[in-house]
């Protein structure tokens, strides 16, 4: 599948060159972008194709008195893309528009994204969109200002590696568990210089919600690329999105899209088997999301680990999440837990959440955030309800934007502060300077907000 | 892009592994839209105590690291975000190269696009650098990117590559040694281009529906 999109993409290759490839969409923010279009006024250049190019704001946005932002530079840097897409032509969704969200959830949702296409975004979390076939990528900001420029890609042909997940998920265990299982057992570097592809049972009985969430953490193991083969699961949830072909054109499509999957008996340069029966839900307990335990487990014991350097950093990692080695994961106690992100702020991502929630309540001294993805999946859920859910249950319901996933905006861990959290990272200070972060999936989240520390979802009843 | 054929300079080390790109700037200060004054954010919250003053125990705050032009730090190293300016505040911080036995994809892309040169050694040899580092400032070592070596006078001696792809290495170190710029190189090919978008058949537009 890597190379049927890559061959059809290649504008011009050249024997030890890296290749230039075309760029069917581009998908631009507010946090690394305004460098890219001082460059291009500096130089005099412009937007080669202003209609494969789509800006919306999530970094900076604030989730509650959004149109009030206080913060003078974070206000400028918003401004700063819309008076870009304005002066380019670039079609912008900003505070106001009710397409507005993060970029990654909503090129999915808008139907922008699609199989077989070339995607990138200045962002790392790019690779969500493989989940749909797709060959997306995360570029720097030179980068997006040479695809802005050129609607190209300087890349050369990466490597392939196939991680195949056999069997069926056991009863509780998510398309979250199922990534941080995954980056576990390889390594945050495992896959480094490699284009993922997911393939297995396991990753075809999941939604493309559960997709998404798996394609979103590849970065997490290192690789820039991860995909998954388009099905009648990504068919159906394509069509009639606002932006996803009409008519005969679907049709055509379709036709296209079927044609994609690697063909029987088509190799890779590594393969990674994992056991879909033998996965837990997982919680991380260091500073990086390769150090993950199940929720069965305890703080492992840096002394178990093989090498110094190993030794070292879980030491660490240990000191700044102030834990100690062989405490039970369902001893740690929260502070603060938060529901969102890029990877596991979509209604599917919600609902499960709030199926958790209901009836019950978030314990004393936890507070607990939930942030839809998008302003569309913020209108979805309280069509449905899910915000009274939340709400009655003690959570605070938010607007739509990156939020407490990294500390851009006025949510932030205060230093010290421990968070269960549905978010993609857990590196010292990403939610705020000395917030202490544990990654799990948003059902295991919404259960540590109730039991005000982590608990074994398998072991509650949820309807 | 300035050129970049070779520099002596004092090593600093930094003896971690997995150094993700929110440590070496983090998110707060990605607001600012200006490409400069990212020198200040580098490794900010490793570099100052929660009171705002320097950590005299980080490296980068001891006598005589101030100055190094050169960093060595453990495997994986820009792991993480694909933020630019994690690149642009080691540079602007006045780093040259950084020395690792393995460079985060998306950090080791945006050093080619900024002039930093990523030089990677086998792990042994980036660790016989850190302990050398660690004894003190003295060390200076040169990076040459035309011999693709390693060398102080007190007897270290490795070569290195900029890519494990050793076709990627040797058009990456040409660009770097050329100071060549990827948007230039592209547009040399703009007839191609043109020509690629004629035939794009016309379903992979986004249907602009404007419901």
């Amino acid at each position: 599948m890597f190379d049927k999109i890559w061959d059809a993409h290649v504008v011009r290759e050249e024997p030890d060159k890296p290749s230039l490839l075309y760029v069917d969409l581009h998908l631009v923010h507010e946090v690394t972008s305004p460098q890219a279009f001082e460059g291009l006024r500096l130089s005099g250049r412009t937007v080669r194709r202003p209609d494969l190019t789509v800006a919306t704001v999530d970094h900076n946005v604030p989730t509650i008195d959004r149109l009030n932002i206080k913060d003078e530079i974070s206000r400028k840097q918003l401004e700063a893309l819309k008076q870009n897409a304005d002066e380019f032509g670039i079609r912008f969704y900003g505070i106001e528009s009710d397409r507005q969200g993060i970029v990654h959830v909503i090129g999915p949702e808008l139907g922008l994204t699609r199989p077989g296409i070339v995607i990138v975004c200045g962002d790392s979390h790019t690779s969500t969109h493989g989940a749909f076939g797709a060959f997306a990528m995360p570029i720097g900001t030179s980068q997006v200002e040479h695809v802005l420029a050129t609607q190209c890609l300087v890349q050369a042909r990466m490597k392939t590696m196939e991680v195949r997940v056999d069997g069926s998920l056991p009863r509780g265990v998510t398309a979250k568990d199922m990534i941080l299982g995954i980056i576990g057992q390889m390594g945050v570097d495992g896959a480094t210089g490699c284009a993922i592809e997911y393939t297995g049972e396991a990753v075809r009985g999941l939604s493309m919600e559960g997709r998404m969430t798996v394609c979103n953490m590849s970065i997490e193991a290192g690789a820039r690329v991860g995909m998954v083969a388009p099905d009648e699961t990504t068919f159906d949830y394509l069509g009639g999105r606002e932006f996803a072909p009409k008519g005969a054109d679907w049709d055509v499509a379709v036709e296209s899209w079927k044609r994609l999957p690697s063909d029987p008996g088509a190799t890779y340069d590594k393969t990674v088997t994992i056991d879909a029966a033998g996965l837990e839900p997982y919680v991380t307990w260091g500073t990086n999301p390769g150090m993950v335990v199940p929720v069965s487990g305890c703080v492992p014991d840096p002394e178990s680990f093989p090498t110094n350097a190993e030794r070292a950093a879980a030491e660490r990692a240990l000191q700044y999440m102030a834990l100690e080695p062989r405490t039970a994961m369902q001893e740690i106690r929260l502070d603060r837990v938060f529901i969102g992100s890029c990877t596991n702020a979509r209604i599917e991502d919600l609902r499960a959440a709030a199926a958790v929630a209901k009836g019950r309540r978030v314990a004393n001294g936890v507070r607990a955030l939930v942030v839809p993805g998008s302003t569309q999946v913020k209108i979805h859920a309280e069509e449905e309800g899910i915000d009274r859910i939340f709400t009655e249950a003690g959570f605070e319901w938010r607007e739509a934007g990156c939020s407490m996933c990294l500390g851009m905006n006025p949510d932030i861990l205060q230093p010290g502060e421990r968070c269960a959290s549905s978010s993609n990272r857990n590196f010292e200070g990403r939610q705020g300077k000395g917030g202490r972060t544990h990654l799990v999936s948003p059902q295991m989240a919404a259960a540590a907000a109730v039991a005000g520390h982590f608990v074994d979802i398998r072991e509650w009843d949820v309807s | 892009m300035e050129p970049f054929r070779n520099v002596t300079g004092i090593v600093a080390p930094l003896d971690r592994s997995n150094v993700d790109t929110d440590s070496i700037v983090p998110a707060r200060f990605l607001k600012r839209i200006e490409r400069q004054g990212w020198g200040e954010t580098l490794f900010y919250d490793w570099r100052r105590r929660p009171d705002g003053e320097p950590d005299a125990d980080f490296v980068l705050n001891q006598p005589g690291y101030e100055n190094a032009s050169v960093l060595v730090a453990g495997r994986n190293f820009g792991s993480g975000s694909s933020r630019e300016h994690a690149v642009w505040a080691l540079r602007q911080h006045g780093f040259r190269a950084i020395i690792s036995s393995s460079f985060a994809d998306i950090f080791h892309k945006n050093c080619f696009e900024n002039g930093l040169v990523p030089v990677i050694i086998p792990e042994e040899r980036a660790r016989e650098l850190i302990i050398r580092a660690k004894e003190g400032p003295a060390c200076e070592l040169t990076v040459d990117l035309e011999r693709c070596e390693l060398y102080d006078d007190r007897g270290f001696r490795s070569s290195f590559v900029i890519h494990d792809d050793p076709a990627t290495h040797e058009f990456r170190r040409h660009c770097l040694l050329n100071g060549l710029d990827d948007i230039d190189l592209t547009l040399q090919h703009e007839d191609q281009i043109a020509a690629f978008e004629k035939k794009r058949p016309t379903w992979l537009e986004p249907a602009h529906s404007d419901a």
